[in-house]
């Protein structure tokens, strides 16, 4: 009916359609992997392919730990590979982890003696995912931060996590374009989400306590 | 002096009304009937402090109309959770009020640190910590209405307040002569 009295009724209607029903090829397409033809596209990958292609990559010493059979299975990496690694699961056609979910960070406190990061990782179009681990070791009293490379000229949303992280927890990120505190003041001592974190008696003649 | 005397009718007959009062009660009636609250909220409390002005409370009814800049204001309602980040442009902004100036310290984290008073590292154990409050309006928020309930009761603060004779100018002035 619309079509017969205003035919161009109907092209928008189809067009709004079309938006709205975002396939995988639409999104491959807006994302521009030419090189997948979107008859070709391959599946998305579960998590013990992604470990083999990982090995199959970067060898297999690369896999220090891995925990398949935890809710969201993760892979430990060594520290200093975590950007590289990254980079090529952004890059790489059959991953192509697009978006950084989320940067966590963790002290396990002084007993265990170590520190954590763990990188959520998703690609939109193949709808996969991926959780990468790294453990530091925590650094004693008057000891540098232990140290991180920086992802956040893979993905734009690390930079901002990264400094929550170097805030909060005191990890630094190495390459970091603005490694500085993003919640607590500029003038703040300590990390206050470690676990033996004193709080100040005074900030700026304000007492702290209750 | 009776309604009668103030209605219309009785202007336009020419048939005037004389008011007897106290100076000190005139000005406090006009301090206290245009309370102008620095617009800013903090947290939580701040939606509810909107609402409070907003059509369905509508503050203005008291002569409350939140002002843009410290200036202008007269009140300065805490309405959130203050964090040591904000306490310094807080003492700042309250400093930028001319006197005579009012706090009213609204909901649980102004008042005392609220729900952060033990492990809340990085919030200020209340805003009395920092300036100095008139008011305390307890809840977690508090609902536009106990928000108003403070703001009465400021007004009864302010109408047994004396501007001729400031109490404290007074109980200083007598302490040097003496």
């Amino acid at each position: 009916m619309i079509s017969e009295f205003q035919p161009w009724i109907s092209d928008v209607i189809y067009e709004s359609i079309c938006y709205i029903r975002i396939s995988r090829e639409s999104l491959f397409k807006r994302y521009s992997i030419s090189l997948i033809h979107p008859s070709k596209s391959r599946p998305a990958m579960n998590f013990t392919e992604l470990k083999d292609h990982l090995i199959h990559h970067f060898g297999a010493t690369l896999i220090l730990k891995d925990a398949a059979a935890a809710l969201q299975p993760s892979l430990n990496l060594p520290a200093e590979k975590i950007a590289e690694v990254c980079q090529f699961l952004h890059e790489n056609e059959q991953t192509y982890f697009d978006f950084l979910e989320c940067i966590t960070a963790i002290d396990n406190g002084p007993a265990k003696g170590t520190m954590e990061v763990i990188y959520h990782l998703y690609s939109i179009p193949y709808e996969h995912a991926l959780v990468l681990r790294v453990e530091l070791p925590r650094n004693q009293e008057g000891e540098p931060l232990p140290e991180v490379p920086s992802v956040s000229h893979i993905w734009r949303t690390a930079d901002w996590h990264e400094r929550e992280a170097f805030d909060l927890v005191g990890i630094t990120f190495i390459g970091h374009q603005d490694l500085r505190r993003i919640l607590c003041a500029a003038d703040w001592v300590g990390n206050p989400l470690r676990k033996d974190y004193q709080i100040q008696e005074r900030y700026h003649g304000i007492k702290v306590a209750y | 002096m009776t309604d009668h005397n103030l209605s219309f009718s009785a202007e336009k007959t020419g048939v005037g009304g004389v008011v007897i009062t106290k100076l000190d009660d005139l000005l406090n009636w006009a301090r206290l009937s245009s309370l102008w609250p620095m617009g800013f909220g903090l947290a939580c409390c701040a939606i509810e402090m909107m609402g409070a002005y907003a059509s369905g409370y509508d503050l203005d009814r008291f002569g409350v109309f939140p002002r843009p800049s410290p200036r202008q204001s007269d009140v300065m309602i805490v309405a959130g959770t203050v964090t040591f980040k904000m306490a310094d442009r807080i003492r700042r902004l309250y400093e930028q009020m001319p006197e005579p100036r009012y706090v009213i310290s609204m909901g649980s984290c102004s008042n005392c640190g609220g729900p952060y008073w033990e492990h809340g590292y990085h919030v200020v154990k209340g805003v009395d910590r920092i300036i100095p409050v008139d008011i305390y309006v307890p809840g977690c928020p508090p609902r536009p209405e106990a928000l108003i309930g403070g703001i009465l009761k400021l007004q009864e603060k302010i109408r047994n307040e004396s501007l001729l004779a400031p109490e404290a100018l007074l109980q200083l002035t007598s302490r040097e002569s003496a």
